[in-house]
């Protein structure tokens, strides 16, 4: 019997404050936590992008070292946000209860919810930028037009931030987010066009691949890196744009009622 | 505001709170007035945390009305939260930051910036012996060190009103004694405490006035010695051990009362000479003599089952 506040957020500039919380936690904690973003991609760079390249090629006229590269950097802004969305602001709503705390001054649920969607989002942003310098330096990068790139990261991770921290409000504990990483994220991942061009799929897993946001976000990444035209970038825009709003305004309903009760 | 009774600090009027099924605050009226320090006593769910939670803005009302600092709950929260301290039942500090790190980003929350606040955190620092750990983590934090800055932080914005969730529990009596003190000189200060315990010494040393609170409602209200006086007779008389060999000798005893809990039994009289003369016929029996006090109404009045 439990009546959702369905009215839509009401953020103010405090928001900003728990952006700046998580920036100084995250300032101490740099080792562990870009070993966390970066170890893998790197390690997917170098074994699939030396390895197979040598077979590969080029694919529609990108060399695969930097085909790969471009789809580790949108994949790398995915996961930090949803990871970020999902087991920190979990442990803080639950283990740490940070928010019970901050629920005592005069921030509330919605400032909460905005600070942490734009941190999920900065912290893409922050965490996907080494692999751009070390996939620069490993020549992946062929234009500088991949700075155009650095937006979309932020624009990507505001796209996941919300379902992330969505799910973190249902879940009873961190094994609820199996479901979320196993169904979404990593079949994301794999056939959202981050190692082979979604066109080599059956027509049917285009359109389901084409409505999930990760294939969106490298097609932007992806010719910004390569120093191609972007290909209809106002839709790409608009459906990460989409996500993001639609997400954002589900976790500050959902967050309310975890919280306020 | 010329009026010479000054205003409650809160005022509740029929304050309800269910959670689906569960009445876990059943119409409560209050009026806490402003300076002193005002108790919630109560046992476990008896509703404490709750009322608390509902006058911060953390929970809706199911029913009923709320004012706090002469602002309306729910519209007002944000001022309102911005008067209050809270000191937590548990204690939630940020563990990746130092104890004055903690202090700091707290003062953010208020809109208060470091430098504004960097002597404030000086003094509650060493308000709360805090001073020479103002660097350690919080995760090498001891349990009472960790309540100490519990109340630091609940301070640094310079609170009318300080709401303390079971303040001293599970705390050695060394850190009871500082937190008390501390609490009363706050109280001389002209703050208004709201404290919630299950320690019937600490509602007696620290509450001006207090209410006890049982499966949701307010059963009696007054200040400690009032409550003693009006609730339960001035002689206990504590013995312990089985029932079935101290019942009977109590029943050969005229004009008390007894409870009994586990293998403790009080027995409470107006005169105390002759329960004496009655025990002192069975020479083996032990037992101790004591002056009533909050623990004995609050037994009499929430019962002595266990409560989880």
């Amino acid at each position: 019997m439990t009546n959702l506040d369905t009215t839509l957020p009401h953020p103010r500039a405090s928001a900003f404050t728990i952006l700046l919380r998580n920036a100084l936690v995250w300032r101490k904690l740099l080792g562990p936590s870009l070993a966390f973003s970066f170890g893998e991609p790197i390690i997917y760079l170098l074994g699939l992008g030396y390895g197979l390249g040598q077979f590969i090629g080029d694919v529609n006229g990108i060399p695969y070292f930097t085909f790969l590269a471009s789809g580790l950097l949108a994949a790398s802004a995915m996961n930090v946000a949803s990871f970020e969305g999902m087991f920190s602001v979990f442990t803080r709503m639950t283990h740490q209860q940070t928010y019970d705390a901050i629920l005592a001054t005069p921030l509330q649920v919605d400032d909460i919810v905005a600070g942490e969607t734009l941190w999920c989002a900065s912290k893409s942003v922050l965490n996907t930028l080494p692999i751009l310098v070390v996939a620069t330096l490993l020549g992946a990068i062929q234009s500088w037009t991949a700075i155009g790139a650095i937006p979309v990261f932020f624009l990507v991770g505001l796209c996941f931030a919300g379902p992330a921290i969505l799910v973190a409000s249902f879940a009873p504990s961190y094994d609820f987010f199996n479901y979320y990483t196993t169904l979404l994220i990593t079949p994301m991942f794999i056939f959202s066009g981050v190692f082979y061009p979604v066109a080599t799929l059956p027509v049917a897993a285009q359109v389901i691949v084409n409505i999930l946001p990760l294939s969106h976000a490298i097609a932007l990444i992806r010719p910004l890196v390569a120093g191609l035209p972007v290909a209809d970038p106002l839709l790409h825009l608009g459906v990460l744009t989409a996500y993001a709003a639609v997400g954002y305004v589900a976790a500050t309903i959902f967050i309310r009622r975890r919280l306020i009760r | 505001m010329a009026s010479s009774i000054p205003d409650p600090i809160i005022v509740a009027r029929g304050l309800t709170k269910h959670f689906g099924q569960r009445e876990a605050v059943r119409g409560i009226d209050l009026d806490v007035p402003r300076g002193g320090c005002f108790g919630f006593l109560g046992p476990n769910g008896a509703g404490k945390t709750t009322t608390l939670r509902m006058i911060l803005g953390q929970s809706p009302l199911t029913a009923g009305t709320l004012t706090v600092l002469g602002l309306p709950v729910p519209a007002g929260i944000r001022e309102i939260r911005a008067r209050t301290g809270v000191v937590p039942q548990s204690d939630n500090q940020d563990p990746d930051f130092t104890v004055v790190e903690n202090l700091r980003m707290y003062a953010r929350y208020f809109g208060l910036k470091p430098v504004q606040v960097a002597d404030r955190i000086e003094e509650l620092l060493v308000f709360l012996e805090l001073a020479d750990r103002k660097d350690a983590n919080v995760r090498e934090l001891s349990g009472g060190m960790k309540r100490r800055l519990s109340i630091a932080r609940a301070l640094i914005n310079d609170p009318e009103l300080i709401m303390l969730d079971e303040p001293t529990t599970g705390l050695d009596p060394q850190v009871r004694h500082l937190i008390w003190t501390r609490l009363r000189q706050l109280k001389a200060a002209g703050k208004t405490l709201l404290l919630t315990t299950h320690y019937m010494d600490e509602a007696e040393r620290l509450c001006d006035r207090l209410v006890v609170i049982d499966r949701g409602r307010i059963v009696t209200e007054g200040s400690p010695r009032d409550l003693i006086q009006q609730h339960v007779e001035p002689h206990v008389i504590e013995l312990q051990g089985e029932a079935a060999t101290i019942l009977p000798v109590l029943e050969g005893i005229a004009g008390i009362r007894v409870l009994s809990v586990g293998e403790t039994h009080y027995c409470y009289a107006l005169e105390l000479g002759p329960v004496v003369a009655g025990l002192q016929r069975v020479p083996q029996l032990q037992y101790t003599h004591r002056a009533a006090n909050l623990e004995d109404v609050f037994l009499k009045l929430t019962g002595h089952e266990l409560r989880e």
